[in-house]
């Protein structure tokens, strides 16, 4: 806190209140709302509702097409989490090595953020698409028998693939923010202990970007976990069989299309918490930041 | 000798992979958009600009029922750009007034509504899609700007980015204003915000192509055409070349996708170091 | 043996600036070389370009006569102690001491046992096993030397090691480095701008000037026998007094002032006169006249300064002219002082080049 403040009595509140009223509106009131409605039970034309305690919750949550999308959703993240972080992580480390065309290499992998997902998904689904995609042509052409209609894991692949490339433009830019924060003459002393780059990179590089690899790893399971959600909506919509599908996704189906409002309302909640586990855990553990 | 080159030469490869692996897919989407439908149906996608671009974009911006029902893209263009514009400027002026009345206020409410604020980020819209569309409906807001901005812009991110950056600036500030006999307005207006502005500018940044590409909200709370945002209709159109029909128009499809991925490329390309920087700092 | 051979050294940078134009150096085994210059100089370049951190251009150096142009940083054999210490923020004390010669593959018991060894010759025996940021700058500064010294190196280099530690501090250091050096043996170069350190660390010395060495020997044979204008004006503290001059056959002129004592030197160029202040004295006859400006009492002397009475200085930053004197002398301000000087203790150079002709 500051140490000098004012002590006017009714400016910070005129100052903090349209903050606090939109919170209360269209945050707090629906949170609350969902609370509320995941133990109702609507009928089809939601005339009447029932209060049914946590039967959606055994219903809806537990079921088995929720449970898949839980799985998915937790291969899915760790598959984007790590890969993204990985190729992100290798061009970050070789753009900040050049000096010849340093400059247009950083720009060229960081525009990437701009694109929303799911216009990322419209251009990966249409690329492959079985009547004009050059990718699946190109995988049936090596042999895979590609079709992310029917296959699960090829719907799987199709979707990591794209959340992916989005999401590599902005662990790029952590990440070469945060090796310029490595000062210069640590890596020139460790370039007089150490002969061989590699193994200068994982002594002495990769422990010093720990901190910005741990918030990465936060920021991009919470980016599959939620922000996908444009990119399934345009590509494989859960398909096949809900092979897709993740938490996000899941109540959106359930809620818009199915008009189930309980069971969605119950997932909400569900989701509710694992934020807050995400959370917590990020403020525990990155917060305290693993500082030098 | 030999060795520096070996790595210089695999680096650079490394990079250009990367690069090709970050662009390819915009530029094919960008070169199959200047080609006839008839062409895309035969030869699959285009790698190489093809003759029919300001056929295909004239057609899809400004013509009714060029790319959508109705609604043209230029429309839908704008519909983007009221939302980026008004979501990262309501962004800014919500943020920095709370962030600006917890930092620099002593009062009794302070540290509950700070919590209030805190739990925005427990909340992610995702979680509170059902209700919040419901909400909307019912006070009549839906299809409308108002509706689609003023439930976005109260998250957290903002004032805890301007919450910190207040606190980095000194407190001699303060005293010296104090003073000198400034008001807590006048304080703000003429001292704190011509400080934050390059903060300011970031934020506006990031907060516009963050805005710009809005998708869940903007998809439930618009049911008209005419409301649709160019990431909207991206969805939209997804579903007209499904239901297949007639020739589907994949150059348009694409064009589509150029329009609405060009205006928040441009702006994180212009203002490069403004946007890295917002980003860096805001999510902190 | 350890001795260092630099010949035709150059360093162009990519965007044109020339850091090091034409420099060739011989380093005798055991010594100890101080580089030292204004900022931007170029003395750090060649620090640096000898332990392999920065490209040469052209030219090559030779450490105990093997080319070492192509030879990465890790197999020149030098260690360096860096001016912010560059230690490894994530490792203990121990861990950067072994870190170098762990990758070198040495058994872990005899990098126990050098570390140790160094740490206590140090002093830092008991901080091992703390983390950087728990120790103090002069403590860091120590385990950048021990991590240095563990490698058993032919050649020491510093770049500036001192710079960021306080005063008193770096008296101490200085003391310590200087023992250390003479106690192993290891040629070193050590890089300052700072003339003290400068003096009283070199067995040789080398001024460095936009790229190109001035003069290099033994640090008094610099004080005594400045080769040009610059080493004489760098080297001694307090700064030493110039005047502009004209040879008029017999005597150097200047406006009111006219000094003899001097011959043979040229009569149609503009020269420099300089006059240390500790060989001015108030004998007669009067040579130059003083009009007392400020008294700087340091204790055991007095170094008065004024304006020169009928002459202009050469120095564009000095507008004073320094008397050195004893505790007891202290002029009223504003009074004229009548001083003297021997004219063989005097240098002469030439204004265009710097050269000294005297």
């Amino acid at each position: 806190m500051k140490r000098v403040q004012f002590e006017h009595s009714s400016i910070p509140y005129l100052f903090i209140a349209p903050q606090i009223l939109i919170i209360f509106v269209f945050f707090l009131w629906p949170a609350a709302q969902a609370i509320y409605q995941s133990f109702l039970l609507e009928d089809a034309f939601g005339l009447s509702s029932q209060f049914v305690w946590f039967r959606n919750y055994a219903d809806t949550v537990f079921s088995d097409s929720w449970l898949q999308a839980a799985g998915f959703t937790v291969i899915f993240s760790v598959l984007v989490t790590f890969l993204s972080i990985g190729i992100a992580l290798l061009l970050a480390v070789k753009a900040n090595e050049v000096i010849r065309g340093a400059s247009t290499y950083k720009t060229t992998l960081m525009w990437a953020y701009a694109i929303a997902p799911p216009v990322a998904g419209l251009m990966g689904n249409l690329m492959f698409h079985p009547l004009i995609g050059d990718l699946y042509k190109f995988l049936n052409a090596i042999g895979w028998d590609f079709d992310h209609k029917l296959n699960a894991f090829d719907a799987g692949f199709v979707v990591v693939l794209i959340s992916v490339w989005k999401q590599v433009s902005v662990n790029f830019i952590f990440f070469l923010s945060g090796l310029q924060g490595i000062p210069k003459s640590v890596t020139e002393a460790a370039t007089l202990d150490c002969k061989s780059p590699t193994r200068r990179f994982w002594t002495i590089v990769f422990p010093l970007l720990a901190p910005t690899t741990f918030f990465l790893m936060v920021i991009n399971i919470t980016y599959a976990f939620f922000e996908t959600f444009g990119i399934i909506d345009t590509t494989t919509r859960g398909a096949p069989g809900g092979a897709t599908n993740t938490l996000v996704f899941k109540v959106f189906q359930d809620g818009f299309r199915g008009a189930d409002l309980g069971g969605s309302s119950a997932q909400s909640v569900v989701l509710m918490f694992i934020v807050l586990a995400l959370t917590v855990f990020q403020f525990r553990f990155i917060e305290r930041k693993v500082h030098y | 000798m030999q060795n520096i080159n070996w790595r210089l030469i695999s680096t650079h490869t490394i990079l250009i992979i990367g690069v090709l692996f970050m662009s390819l897919p915009v530029w094919v989407a960008f070169a199959t958009s200047t080609h006839a439908p008839e062409t895309i149906l035969r030869n699959g996608l285009q790698f190489w600009p093809g003759g029919h671009f300001f056929e295909t974009y004239n057609e899809v911006l400004f013509v009714e029922g060029g790319v959508m029902k109705k609604v043209t893209a230029l429309a839908m263009l704008k519909n983007s750009l009221i939302l980026g514009v008004g979501f990262a400027v309501g962004k800014v002026v919500i943020s920095m007034l709370a962030a600006y009345a917890i930092v620099y206020f002593r009062f009794r409410l302070a540290v509950p509504l700070f919590w209030v604020i805190f739990m925005t980020l427990l909340l992610p819209l995702e979680v509170r899609i059902i209700p919040s569309f419901q909400v909307v409906s019912g006070l009549g807001l839906l299809d409308t700007h108002t509706g689609l901005i003023v439930p976005l812009i109260a998250s957290a991110t903002g004032t805890f980015f301007f919450r910190q950056f207040f606190r980095s600036v000194p407190d001699e500030l303060l005293e010296a204003a104090r003073l000198d006999g400034a008001t807590p307005w006048r304080f703000f207006v003429d001292i704190l915000i011509p400080l934050s502005k390059t903060m300011i500018a970031a934020i506006l940044i990031i907060m516009f192509v963050v805005g710009w590409n809005q998708y869940l909200w903007p998809l439930i709370m618009t049911t008209k055409e005419e409301n649709y945002t160019l990431v909207i209709g991206i969805k939209q159109i997804y579903q007209i070349l499904a239901e297949g029909g007639e020739l589907p128009q994949y150059q348009k499809a694409f064009a589509l996708t150029i329009l609405a991925t060009l205006p928040p490329v441009l702006v994180v390309l212009v203002f490069q170091n403004w946007f890295v920087k917002g980003l860096v700092e805001s999510e902190k | 043996m350890a001795s260092i051979e630099l010949t035709g050294i150059h360093k162009t940078y990519p965007n044109g600036a020339i850091a090091v134009r034409g420099v060739d150096m011989n380093i005798d085994d055991g010594n100890f070389i101080v580089f030292v210059g204004p900022s931007g100089c170029g003395k750090s370049t060649l620090l640096r370009m000898i332990a392999g951190l920065e490209n040469i251009t052209s030219g090559t150096i030779k450490i105990s006569d093997r080319v070492i142009n192509d030879v990465s940083p890790a197999d020149r054999d030098v260690a360096m102690v860096f001016q912010n210490y560059a230690l490894y923020p994530h490792m203990s004390v121990r861990g950067n001491m072994s870190y170098g010669l762990k990758n070198r593959g040495l058994p872990k018991t005899e990098i126990n046992d050098k570390v140790e060894e160094a740490a206590k010759m140090l002093r830092i025996y008991d901080f091992l096993d703390r983390q950087p940021n728990q120790l103090s700058g002069g403590q860091r500064q120590r385990v950048a030397m021990g991590r240095a010294i563990v490698r058993e190196p032919k050649v020491f280099l510093f770049d500036e090691p001192l710079s960021n530690l306080d005063a008193k501090l770096r008296v101490q250091m200085r003391i310590e480095i200087k023992r250390l050096q003479r106690r192993m043996g290891v040629t070193s170069i050590y890089v300052t701008h700072d003339q003290t350190e400068a003096m009283t660390l070199a067995d040789s010395l080398a001024v460095i000037n936009q790229g190109k060495i001035e003069q290099m020997g033994p640090p008094i044979e610099l004080y005594e026998n400045p080769a040009t204008l610059f080493v004489a004006s760098f080297i001694g503290l307090p700064q030493i007094n110039l005047i502009n001059v004209r040879f008029d056959g017999k005597k150097l002129n200047n406006g009111e002032v006219s000094l003899g004592g001097f011959k043979g030197l040229p009569t149609d160029t503009d020269l420099v006169l300089g006059i240390r202040p500790d060989t001015l004295s108030e004998a007669k006859p009067a040579k130059l006249k003083l009009r007392v400006d400020l008294v700087e009492r340091h204790g055991a002397e007095n170094l008065i300064y004024g304006t020169l009475i009928g002459a202009d200085i050469a120095d564009e930053d000095a507008t004073e002219f320094c008397f050195k004197s004893d505790q007891h002398d202290l002029p009223d301000i504003g009074s004229t002082l009548k001083l003297n000087f021997d004219p063989k203790q005097a240098f002469v150079f030439k204004k265009s080049n710097g050269e000294r002709l005297v």
